[in-house]
């Protein structure tokens, strides 16, 4: 997914070679530029206009039209939201809920990938199709008997059972997604690597992990996606007000100050839509980096 | 080697904890929701046998015959914007921008990453009436055209959430058919040129065929993501005004969480598993026969 976003076109089309008149090309470039234009707006302007709306005091909320700009750029606003609004401490909590499950994800689904494509043994079709199994059935069908077990054993009110659920959640997508990848090397690696008095551990550790190493980037990345931009998960799990993540907190963000404090509110959006947009400029770069590398593309 | 390739030890240590996590954490309580729908009650009140009282219930209950109503037409009308719109995007990026296209694809991706959540509240705020007419009121007013509260009717509602989910995910789609697009040999459409193709004709008899294999893979992605949708609506319209927007994923949670209801909430649950597998099965058979015919 990310591979193809920033990867050059590897077949660049050439012009047609009808020589076009001059006028006609014209009116081509216009309408080329109309549509980039078109695009851009419809991209923009609702994330401007959020960013816009962050500085505005309540009553320019209330009195003044939507295009205006604000009056003043203090930054009010977003310190209530990360203070009295809590999202300091839901970002926090989704921090401490996300990085041990990508770890434990990463960990269990490339190994597990690894036993199901490279080793040899029988029923390995079988355990796919039941990971496949994962990914179609929604995540409805898990909560109730899981809700259950976490308020039994007394892991309600911790962080625990979001751990818990986002790393199975996630073993799905991941173990399909890094047997397709074990697949494109050849076995002859492996083959060679045993034959050299490798055991099939250190073969996995040493050669296999290293070799895959974009690719689990790359499957890493979708799964912090899923995992901080998750709302039923953590909205089932999260029982204690303290412990709510950022998703959970935002959504019932509008209703902490009754309906009325719009400026926190869209500060507390844009604090998510900003740090979105920070991760993003450094993913790109981090790919075009690897990419101009020469590295195993993954 | 094979003895090495199939090292009982080292597979137990490998696919062991996967494996052992999966099979607790997710295809146990699969089966144990399966088993739920047999019965009344929750965890406080305890569970009574039902037989196929859930059932029942579920085929006489016109809450549920609506949310699963609305479940297929916003799968269908939203996946297929999510399509039609990411074709239009990859034949934007290869046909017009062509090399170009690096910074326009950057821009259009980015909604993809952002929390559904945070978009939602956002459309909330760009469609709202009060405190002040949202930019896209404002806008349409200019225009001319003067819209009340979208999100008074069901349909304004359903409006402004497949706006939504179409702007955020066109991103996705446009890069993925932009890749399929990419594989078209450039001999192909060269000597399709040549016979005189063009514009319009190109498209539809030459790059439409050659990339339909991209089509349905986007296709099956979409609609097995657009039926489970409940972040989106929870987020944009909780579900209403009353549950006009409510699907199976909503009314699910809502019964199970709200009322209290596991028996009858996992009915609901193993509807939604039903329709998505079927859904799944029916374009699976449906792509298999087109690519013999093609």
């Amino acid at each position: 997914m990310t591979d193809t976003l920033t990867a050059p076109p590897r077949k660049p089309f050439t012009r047609p070679p009808t020589a076009a008149l001059p006028k006609s090309r014209h009116a081509r470039r216009l309408v080329r530029d109309a549509l980039v234009a078109l695009l851009v707006v419809i991209e923009v302007a609702p994330l401007l206009w959020l960013l816009l709306s962050s500085f505005k005091t309540q009553s320019e909320f209330v009195n003044d039209p939507a295009w205006s700009l604000p009056k003043s750029w203090g930054l009010h606003n977003y310190a209530e939201a990360w203070s009295t609004g809590h999202v300091g401490l839901y970002i926090r909590n989704s921090l401490l809920a996300t990085v041990p499950s990508l770890a434990l994800i990463i960990l269990l689904g490339v190994a597990a990938g690894f036993a199901l494509e490279v080793m040899v043994w029988r029923g390995r079709h079988k355990v796919l199709l039941a990971f496949l199994l994962g990914i179609m059935v929604p995540s409805q069908m898990i909560l109730l008997p899981l809700f259950r077990i976490y308020f039994q054993t007394g892991l309600s009110g911790t962080l625990a059972p979001l751990i818990i659920t986002y790393t199975a959640a996630g073993l799905p997508l991941t173990v399909f997604m890094m047997a397709t990848y074990f697949r494109s090397i050849p076995r002859e690696v492996f083959e060679a690597a045993t034959l050299d008095g490798a055991s099939i551990l250190r073969a996995f550790w040493k050669i296999a992990f290293p070799m895959v190493r974009n690719a689990v980037f790359t499957v890493g990345l979708v799964q912090f996606f899923f995992i901080w931009n998750d709302l039923l998960i953590s909205l089932t799990f999260t029982t204690d007000d303290d412990l709510r993540t950022i998703q959970v907190g935002l959504l019932n963000f509008t209703g902490q100050y009754g309906e009325t404090a719009y400026g926190p509110l869209f500060a507390a959006i844009s604090i998510n839509v900003i740090g979105a947009l920070v991760l993003y400029l450094l993913i790109n770069q981090r790919i075009i980096k690897g990419l101009t590398a020469g590295a195993v593309k993954g | 080697m094979r003895s090495v390739l199939g090292d009982r030890r080292a597979l137990a240590i490998l696919l062991g904890p996967a494996l052992l996590v999966y099979t607790l954490v997710m295809l146990v309580p699969m089966g144990w929701s399966l088993g739920y729908t047999f019965f009344k009650g929750n965890v406080i009140e305890g569970f009574t046998f039902d037989g196929f009282g859930n059932f029942e219930k579920l085929w006489h209950d016109p809450q549920a015959h609506s949310a699963l109503w609305f479940t297929f037409k916003y799968g269908v009308v939203v996946s297929v914007g999510q399509v039609l719109c990411g074709y239009l995007l990859a034949l934007l990026y290869v046909f017009v921008l062509r090399r170009s296209s690096a910074l326009i694809r950057t821009l259009v991706f980015f909604p993809v990453i952002l929390p559904t959540v945070a978009v939602a509240l956002m459309f909330q705020k760009l469609f709202a009436v009060a405190p002040q007419n949202g930019l896209a009121n404002t806008a349409l007013e200019s225009l001319g055209i003067h819209h009340g509260d979208w999100f008074a009717s069901g349909g304004g509602s359903f409006l402004v959430l497949v706006v939504m989910d179409v702007w955020r995910s066109m991103g996705f789609y446009g890069v993925l058919i932009f890749a399929g697009l990419l594989d078209i040999p450039e001999e192909t459409l060269e000597s399709a040129r040549m016979d005189g193709a063009t514009g319009w004709r190109l498209i539809r008899h030459v790059v439409l065929p050659l990339s339909w294999p991209v089509v349905l893979a986007s296709a099956v992605f979409s609609i097995n993501g657009t039926l489970k949708v409940f972040d989106s609506v929870l987020a944009l319209t909780n579900g209403g005004p009353g549950s006009d927007t409510t699907p199976l994923t909503l009314y699910m949670f809502r019964t199970a969480f709200s009322y209290g209801d596991y028996g009858y909430g996992s009915t609901i649950a193993s509807l939604l598993t039903v329709v998505c597998l079927g859904v799944s099965l029916i374009i699976f058979r449906f792509s298999r026969r087109d690519l013999t015919k093609g």
